[in-house]
């Protein structure tokens, strides 16, 4: 089964983590590499991606003739979707693990940043079959 | 670039015959099935222009040696550099003389493949790669996984069959029945994940149809056991209605709105003849009761004909022998086409207090179904909550659909 693994972050500037101390950042960035080296070792890691900052972020529309129209820059966001994995797990249990070892990336000062991951099913074909 | 049809056949045929050879010689399976997935595909990519050779398995086992010797030579020498020692015996001088039978060696690979010891997936990937015959980039595509992980997951589950320490033998008669049961688990997986999957690319390798392959070639080597015939009857009976089974968008159609002159009438018949033999054996298992129950539909004429009693009758012995939440819910609906809807949503009240169906899609889809079977328009809202919570997308779809047709419909 697959699942998508959205990683929340708070406002508060799309860039919060570029103001940790340089020491944090590092030890941030190995953890984010090592999760996701660990599921590939795993074979579990269908993909993994972190998102540019909402600041250029772009809404768009299709308008009357079809071409698209973009809307603005939306600073004042509360919260963005900063990151995502998909993940090829043998049920939710697995899944929600991988999230809680994600959620607890190290923030500032090392500590655990206990970010929100929202965990969705991605969708597929009919798995068990009626007749 | 993909070989040829015939060629790809022949490879794959080949493949756990010459994968057998190669693991009895050398006594290392995990570096055996990666000497001879080097050799299928430059074969694959050599016979196309070169021409198949004569023997083609002798010319797969020399190539796949071959490797192997290199891979070990590397070894030697990755060992010498290490820890300054040199014990092992010439490679060439380790090969042992092959085992004859090829059908007992294909056996041991399915069982060591499908060795409980394995997740349902990993075993699938690996059957798939040693006894099936495909490159690791092919079972990637049609599971749509990155093929690094693919090969992970691979060389994981080899490892794990390593260091579990099963003898690449024919288990003992007291676990023959439980490691058969594995094999005939992971096929049946293998079978409904191409039975169900959807938007079929051309690449996209047919997963049924390895599992039907498989699933005969089993049969051959085993033609004694009920429950293979029983899984293999199964596979042949659904497998016959997939031309009818999704409309011209790939959206579902179901069993009772399909066209029965479009279901694969020998692929019936071979499947009946199978089920019967495999009934009139005595020991009834799980699979040949399935295979029963597909039969009886298959050999309806039209819907209506079906004869119902007789599937509620099989599905009451397969309840029996099988704690399924799926089954209860297929009993129910079987009950409530013999004594009607109000019979089989009773049987849903009750149903809807295990805990494994309370927020089950298919439970409220079943309820939807026989509450418009029974005039009541309240199964709309069951459609659509069965809906919100399905992770199909032609279900979904299809469940939509049949509220929105409710929802038309005058007063």
């Amino acid at each position: 089964m697959k699942y998508m693994l959205m990683m929340h972050t708070p406002s508060g500037g799309p860039y919060q983590i570029a103001r940790w101390p340089q020491q944090d950042i590092q030890v941030h960035i190995a953890f984010m590499k090592d999760l996701a080296n660990a599921l590939e070792t795993s074979g579990e890691l269908v993909s993994a991606e972190g998102l540019a900052g909402p600041d250029q972020a772009r809404r768009v529309r299709a308008g009357s003739d079809g071409k698209p129209i973009t809307d603005g820059v939306f600073p004042e966001a509360k919260e963005f979707l900063a990151g995502f994995w998909i993940v090829d797990v043998d049920g939710p249990e697995r899944a929600y693990e991988i999230a809680a070892r994600a959620s607890a990336a190290p923030g500032p000062g090392g500590k655990p940043l206990r970010l929100e991951i929202e965990v969705r099913e991605v969708m597929s074909a009919p798995r068990d079959r009626a007749e | 670039m993909s070989p040829p049809r015939r060629i790809d056949g022949l490879l794959r045929e080949l493949a756990p015959q010459v994968l057998g050879a190669v693991t009895r010689r050398c006594g290392d399976f995990a570096a055996a099935e990666d000497a001879v997935q080097q050799a299928l595909i430059a074969a694959a990519a050599r016979w196309p222009d070169d021409g198949v050779p004569e023997d083609p398995r002798a010319w797969l086992i020399r190539v796949a040696s071959r490797r192997l010797i290199d891979h070990v030579r590397a070894e030697i020498a990755r060992r010498r550099r290490e820890e300054l020692v040199v014990s092992l015996v010439p490679a060439a001088d380790q090969l042992a003389p092959a085992g004859d039978d090829d059908g007992d060696d294909t056996l041991v690979l399915l069982l060591l493949c499908c060795h409980p010891a394995l997740s349902p997936a990993s075993a699938i990937a690996l059957t798939l790669r040693a006894v099936g015959g495909l490159t690791t980039a092919e079972i990637a595509r049609a599971f749509l996984m990155p093929e690094a992980t693919m090969a992970q997951r691979i060389s994981r589950a080899k490892q794990t069959i390593k260091t579990s320490g099963v003898p690449f033998a024919l288990p003992a008669a007291e676990q023959w029945g439980e490691r058969l049961a594995a094999v005939l688990h992971v096929l049946y997986l293998l079978f409904n994940e191409g039975y169900t999957s959807s938007g079929a690319e051309l690449t996209r390798v047919d997963l049924s149809e390895e599992a039907l392959r498989l699933v005969r070639m089993l049969h051959r080597l085993v033609p004694d056991d009920g429950e293979v015939m029983g899984l293999f009857a199964l596979m042949r009976l659904t497998d016959a209605r997939r031309a009818a089974r999704t409309g011209p968008a790939g959206e579902l159609i179901p069993l009772d709105e399909q066209d029965r002159g479009r279901w694969d009438k020998e692929a019936i018949a071979e499947g009946v003849a199978l089920v019967t033999a495999a009934l009139s054996r005595g020991a009834v298992g799980a699979y040949q009761l399935q295979a029963a129950i597909a039969a009886v539909h298959d050999e309806a004429p039209s819907a209506e004909a079906t004869d119902w009693p007789q599937i509620l009758a099989l599905y009451s012995l397969l309840l029996q022998m099988s704690d399924n939440p799926m089954v209860a819910l297929n009993h129910a609906i079987a009950l409530a086409m013999v004594r009607g809807p109000a019979a089989g949503l009773s049987r849903l009240d009750a149903l809807a207090r295990d805990p494994r169906l309370a927020d089950h899609h298919r439970l409220d889809a079943v309820r939807g179904h026989l509450l418009e079977r029974a005039g009541d328009r309240a199964a709309a809202e069951h459609y659509r909550r069965a809906a919100e919570r399905t992770t199909s997308t032609p279900e979904r779809d299809y469940l939509r659909m049949k509220a929105a047709r409710l929802d038309g419909e005058p007063r």
